[in-house]
């Protein structure tokens, strides 16, 4: 009991602010995590981050308009995934350059709309909140509708499964299946852009890639298998957002009358994860190769 | 416009400019916008680490900007490159985030740092930008032909000889000492802007090396100017008008482009 105590300081889990933080980040680390390992396989992780940094734009707007604020993140982040989608550009050179611009607009738009709200005064510190997120001060009334997003996204995914993962490993060979590709990567896409917008709200714009990316380079790391890799990836995209709302509501214990920030927490439990996914695998590797060198029963090889 | 209070401003501006047109050109050949923009976006933290603990700013910018170089370089030997670019940036920013939560007295100072506030230049860093810029284009001339191979063709650049992690590495060190350059001056996120705008907008235009870099560095020149000009008469913040004038420049690229003939692939 005393442990426990000490692990979780009084009050976490009768604290309404905290329940909603739990519900709402666990929904955007599951999504997350799920869409991230999709994401990596496709090569798409820069576009997963400009989505993200693209859609603080709407969290921006919707606060000088005073619009619930996922509004804004996902109207933006589904305009921009649109837009990508829309412009099919194939060759690779293309398509970064794409992003890129359509990134730099996108956080000149964001420039453009706090800079209104700081001379409206309508929100003080609004740019750490769009960028940075802030975990705890996230309405209660957004619980049903991230949960309902989150699952959209899940359901999505699962729905294209098997020609998605076909078409993540090689879209030639997906292609001479009959899958069509282009509306493959029209789903993946929309659903990139309710991840980003969940998490943009939960960890802030700037760093969802953290729980889109991080996550999943873990599980890719790990695992062989696809299936593996997710489930280790929604294991690590759940275990960092929790424990870093635990150690950030703790802290205010640590450091007396001042929080560290949820978002530091996170990241650097997901990074430690990552970590400890290549030692693990280097381990295992160094373990099969042992193996190889054993002499077996046919001797020669 | 051009007031003595603005000097400060066009000539800092003029300088980040040139970098950021010649840097941008390898950045958009070597396919490197990811990097581009993680590299000043994780260079922002030391700014904020520098106010925690009272030190020089732009010291804080170059020490960061040169641990990104090794963080994605040592990341990279373990994942695809886009990968360790974006594991380097959770990693730089949730520092940035937790040196942001100790110092109250910071919040105006982001926005400047991350969208750029060319209006405060001070002249004391005219000597220090002008230097580093010099630098930066330095080396870029210096190593001009491996990385026009490498970027061109990898197996060419190997047969002669450039180390394949070594141009990358060399690449990198490039890309971080513009950003520490254009960071105080344009922000963490307009660097960015600068660097892939007018340089993909250059490249539409033409496929003599030379010519394209020459254009880049006009292209980047002429943005700025209008960003500076049009950000005085309108007071909106000057980052708006970078990344809306970069998105122009490749917008206008790309339909020039399609309409004349179509360079080889």
């Amino acid at each position: 009991m005393r442990l426990l105590g000490l692990m979780f300081a009084p009050g976490f889990f009768s604290n309404a602010p905290v329940h909603t933080a739990l519900l709402v980040g666990g929904g955007a680390a599951v999504v997350s995590a799920v869409v991230g390992v999709f994401t990596v396989m496709r090569g798409q992780s820069f576009a997963g981050h400009a989505l993200a940094d693209v859609s603080s734009a709407g969290g921006a707007a919707s606060y000088l308009l005073g619009l619930n604020p996922l509004v804004g993140f996902l109207g933006m982040a589904a305009l921009a995934a649109g837009g990508m989608e829309w412009a099919d550009v194939r060759d690779a050179r293309e398509r970064d350059l794409l992003t890129g611009v359509m990134l730099g607009a996108g956080l000149g738009l964001t420039a453009l709309f706090l800079y209104f709200a700081a001379v409206t005064g309508s929100a003080t510190g609004a740019a750490i909140t769009v960028l940075f997120g802030s975990m705890f001060t996230i309405p209660a009334s957004i619980v049903p509708v991230a949960l309902a997003i989150a699952v959209a996204a899940l359901a999505a995914i699962a729905a294209i499964y098997r020609p998605l993962l076909v078409s993540a490993v090689s879209e030639d060979l997906a292609q001479a299946q009959g899958t069509r590709v282009r509306l493959i990567g029209l789903v993946h896409g929309s659903a990139l852009a309710f991840a980003v917008a969940l998490s943009a709200m939960t960890v802030g714009a700037i760093l969802s890639t953290a729980l889109l990316i991080g996550p999943a380079a873990a599980g890719l790391r790990l695992a062989d298998r696809p299936g593996r890799s997710l489930a280790i990836a929604v294991l690590t995209g759940l275990i960092a957002t929790w424990g870093g709302i635990l150690l950030a509501y703790d802290s205010y214990y640590w450091t007396p009358g001042r929080g560290w920030p949820v978002s530091f927490f996170i990241v650097v439990l997901v990074f430690l994860a990552y970590l400890l996914a290549g030692l693990l695998a280097r381990v295992r590797l160094r373990g099969v190769r042992l193996a190889a060198a054993q002499p077996s029963g046919c001797g020669q090889h | 416009m051009f007031a003595s209070f603005m000097a400060n401003a066009w000539i800092v501006a003029t300088m980040v400019a040139i970098v950021a047109g010649i840097v941008g050109f390898f950045v958009v050949l070597r396919r490197a916008a990811f990097a581009a923009h993680v590299l000043p976006l994780g260079a922002f933290p030391g700014a904020a680490a520098a106010s925690v603990l009272g030190g020089n700013e732009l010291l804080g910018i170059v020490a960061f900007s040169a641990l990104g170089v090794l963080g994605i370089s040592q990341l990279q030997r373990w994942e695809r490159r886009e990968v360790a670019t974006a594991l380097w940036l959770a990693v730089a920013l949730a520092l940035g985030t937790l040196f942001l939560s100790m110092t109250r007295r910071y919040s105006q100072g982001v926005y400047a740092l991350l969208f750029g506030e060319v209006f405060g230049i001070r002249s004391a860093l005219i000597a220090p930008v002008a230097v580093l810029g010099a630098i930066a284009i330095t080396a870029t001339l210096v190593l001009f032909r491996p990385l026009l191979l490498d970027s061109l063709s990898p197996e060419l650049g190997e047969a002669a000889g450039t180390g394949r992690g070594r141009i990358e590495l060399a690449f990198l060190g490039v890309l971080a000492l513009c950003t520490a350059t254009a960071l105080p001056v344009v922000g963490a996120l307009m660097v960015f802007s600068l660097l892939v705008g007018p340089a993909s907008a250059a490249r539409f235009l033409s496929d003599r090396p030379l010519v394209a870099l020459t254009l880049s560095v006009v292209l980047s020149l002429a943005t700025v100017w209008s960003a500076i000009a049009l950000s005085y008469l309108s007071n909106w913040p000057v980052g708006f008008f970078v990344g809306v004038l970069g998105g122009v420049c490749y917008a206008t690229g790309r339909l020039r482009q399609r309409g004349g003939p179509v360079p080889a692939h």
